[in-house]
């Protein structure tokens, strides 16, 4: 349907622009007066939190790849040359190493928040399984990444993951020289990965809009699990969100800031100070610490094609993980059995991630094995039969009964409850 | 939208006098305005120059090898630094020159051009200070230009054997990088 839209914001130069591309009418809507529930506690965040990292990995990035060379014989040294001669660039590039730390501590609490909460539950599952897209492209940009140092971390990880893919019979090793373009890593892996890690950041950008631009179709989900039923369960976004989104951005910025500033290399290996060897293993060979739980879950099993489909596997079962859990109920606040379970998935990944930083032997094997039976048990079995078999606590009948029944109907501040109503 | 702007999301009291919460609001934007600001720096100053390529910033280079009445091209930060070897000809002519005759007049002298006691060497940097190309007439068998200096091929314009413009589109005499002798045969640019 074309024609002009008809603005209301009163300032002539908004308006115009408004009238024929309404982008601030859509703004207001989707993220000044958008309707959200009340009872947001700051799990909520975490979306926010990883818009705000995108951003800063991005900006980052962009200004790395400025001083940055995707040359075998020049990556190492050009790397050192942006911690040591560039302006800035030791800030640039530790924000940017940490800052994939950051994403990832978001991110998996982000996830943690949906699995509790039962966020991927109708009618949110395509926004859960955007979701999922989002976590393989992150990791798919971080492992690519780490590449680009070329350290002996880089180039051995280089060197397993993508060998992971000759597990796979007869079409695996051709996969695999594909990848390299060559016969080991090199070059022009070296090359493609750069190319890569500079693209797959702005496909994510596209993942995260479909991701936000389904969320405003459903809505939010909320502590409560229940449906928004009438307008008094709701806050305009802004300024309740957006000012609770920000103390958040605050917090984090501070954990951030300690992190680059005080514990730069904490969370990164040594050997990475190692320029490339392709004719020497480090002797400990790990990943970045966010892939570990997957490490272990690839470790646990001795079989090779095994291993690598169940640690592809664990990220794929997340993908139906919306049809798996049968329980009608969202959230874990009203499943008394599934709460006592769920500590035990995180259990279990923390474990398999404590497994993946040890080298395979005696109690490790044993234990990631348990994790790695647990986090499949409590996907593919538990979840589906739980749900047939727990009897849920009665839900409250609405957010706003449920937030504002505790305090005995006295009058509440006239921003926190009259306001939603007039809007209505 | 014109909802949004009612009394509780705006802060503004009903009869819309300043509040507190309009000092809240305008401390809180311009506490964030200053920090992206803040942070903007890091990202802006890591294009200048990095230290390595600063500590390029100076080169030795020999006269000898120079013969009398044709100039070389050395690299200094990147750029092509004029030598050259004047004849006595040229020196004088050089000299000889009015500020008046002059289109720019800043350091328009020749003395104030060359090193005492070294008048036979000019030193320039030899881009051209209309569009920056890099005027001919080191070798002898070069065009020179009206004036026996240096002619940029890109849009003509003309410079003497002083380095000074003589004839347009370029504004500013060629400018004379910092150097100095360490020997009589050597010369430190930077």
């Amino acid at each position: 349907m074309a024609g002009l839209h008809k603005s209301d914001f009163a300032n002539p130069v908004i308006n115009w622009i408004d009238t024929r591309l309404p982008v601030f009418t859509m703004m207001q809507k989707e993220y000044g007066v958008f309707p959200t529930p009340r009872n947001f506690n700051y799990f909520w965040n975490f979306g926010a939190l990883a818009m705000v990292n995108l951003v800063i990995m991005i900006a980052t990035g962009i200004f790395l790849a400025m001083n940055y060379q995707p040359n075998t014989e020049l990556a190492f040294a050009s790397v050192q040359h942006i911690m040591r001669d560039v302006n800035f660039g030791w800030l640039l590039r530790y924000v940017h190493q940490n800052g994939a730390s950051m994403f990832f501590i978001v991110t998996y609490v982000h996830i943690a928040r949906g699995l509790y909460y039962g966020s991927y539950k109708s009618p949110r599952e395509l926004l859960w399984i955007f979701g999922v897209v989002i976590l393989l492209l992150m990791m798919a940009t971080a492992f690519m990444g780490y590449v680009l140092p070329w350290g002996q971390m880089s180039y051995w990880g280089a060197t397993v993951i993508t060998n992971l893919f000759s597990a796979f019979p007869w079409i695996g090793p051709k996969i695999v020289t594909l990848l390299w373009g060559g016969f080991s890593v090199d070059q022009p892996t070296l090359n493609r990965f750069f190319s890569l890690h500079y693209l797959l950041p702005f496909v994510l950008v596209a993942v995260i809009f479909l991701h936000i631009a389904a969320l405003h179709i459903t809505g939010s989900n909320n502590p409560l699990g229940i449906d928004v039923k009438t307008p008094q369960d709701t806050l305009p976004f802004h300024p309740y969100y957006t000012i609770k989104d920000s103390v958040g951005i605050c917090v984090y910025l501070i954990v951030f800031a300690i992190l680059v500033f005080f514990a730069p290399n904490y969370l990164g290996d040594p050997n990475n100070f190692i320029e490339a060897n392709p004719l020497v293993t480090p002797a400990d060979i790990v990943p970045e610490w966010y892939f570990l739980p997957f490490y272990a879950i690839l470790r646990s099993v001795p079989d090779k094609l095994l291993g690598v489909c169940l640690m592809f596997g664990s990220i794929l079962v997340l993908f139906v993980l919306p049809w798996l859990d049968t329980s009608p109920v969202r959230s874990a606040r009203f499943r008394p059995i599934y709460r006592l379970f769920f500590p035990l998935l995180i259990i279990s990944v923390v474990v398999l991630g404590m497994c993946g930083a040890h080298k395979p032997e005696g109690i490790w094997v044993t234990l990631s094995r348990l994790g790695t039976f647990y986090y499949f048990f409590h996907f593919l079995v538990l979840l589906p039969v739980l749900g047939k078999l727990e009897k849920p606590l009665p839900l409250p009948e609405s957010i706003s009964q449920a937030v504002l029944g505790g305090r005995g109907g006295g009058p509440l501040p006239s921003g926190a409850a009259a306001k939603p109503m007039e809007k209505a | 939208m014109a909802d949004t702007h009612g009394a509780a999301v705006s802060g503004h009291g009903p009869g819309g006098e300043v509040t507190k919460r309009d000092m809240i609001k305008l401390v809180a934007t311009a506490g964030a305005a200053i920090g992206v600001g803040a942070l903007a720096w890091p990202f802006i100053d890591s294009m200048n120059p990095s230290a390595d390529v600063l500590a390029l910033s100076s080169v030795e280079t020999d006269l000898k090898p120079i013969a009398e009445g044709s100039g070389i091209t050395v690299v200094w930060q990147g750029k092509p630094i004029f030598v050259r070897n004047r004849t006595p000809a040229e020196i004088k002519e050089a000299q000889a020159v009015q500020l008046s005759q002059l289109i720019d007049r800043t350091d328009g002298l020749d003395k104030q051009r060359v090193k005492a006691g070294h008048e036979q060497w000019i030193v320039l940097i030899g881009i051209c200070t209309h569009l920056g190309c890099v005027p001919l007439g080191n070798k002898p068998s070069d065009p020179r230009g009206e004036y026996g200096g240096w002619f940029c091929p890109c849009h003509g314009s003309q410079y003497d054997t002083s380095g000074r413009v003589r004839h347009g589109p370029a504004p500013l005499n060629l400018p004379v990088p910092p150097y100095a002798f360490t020997s009589d045969t050597k010369i430190k640019i930077g």
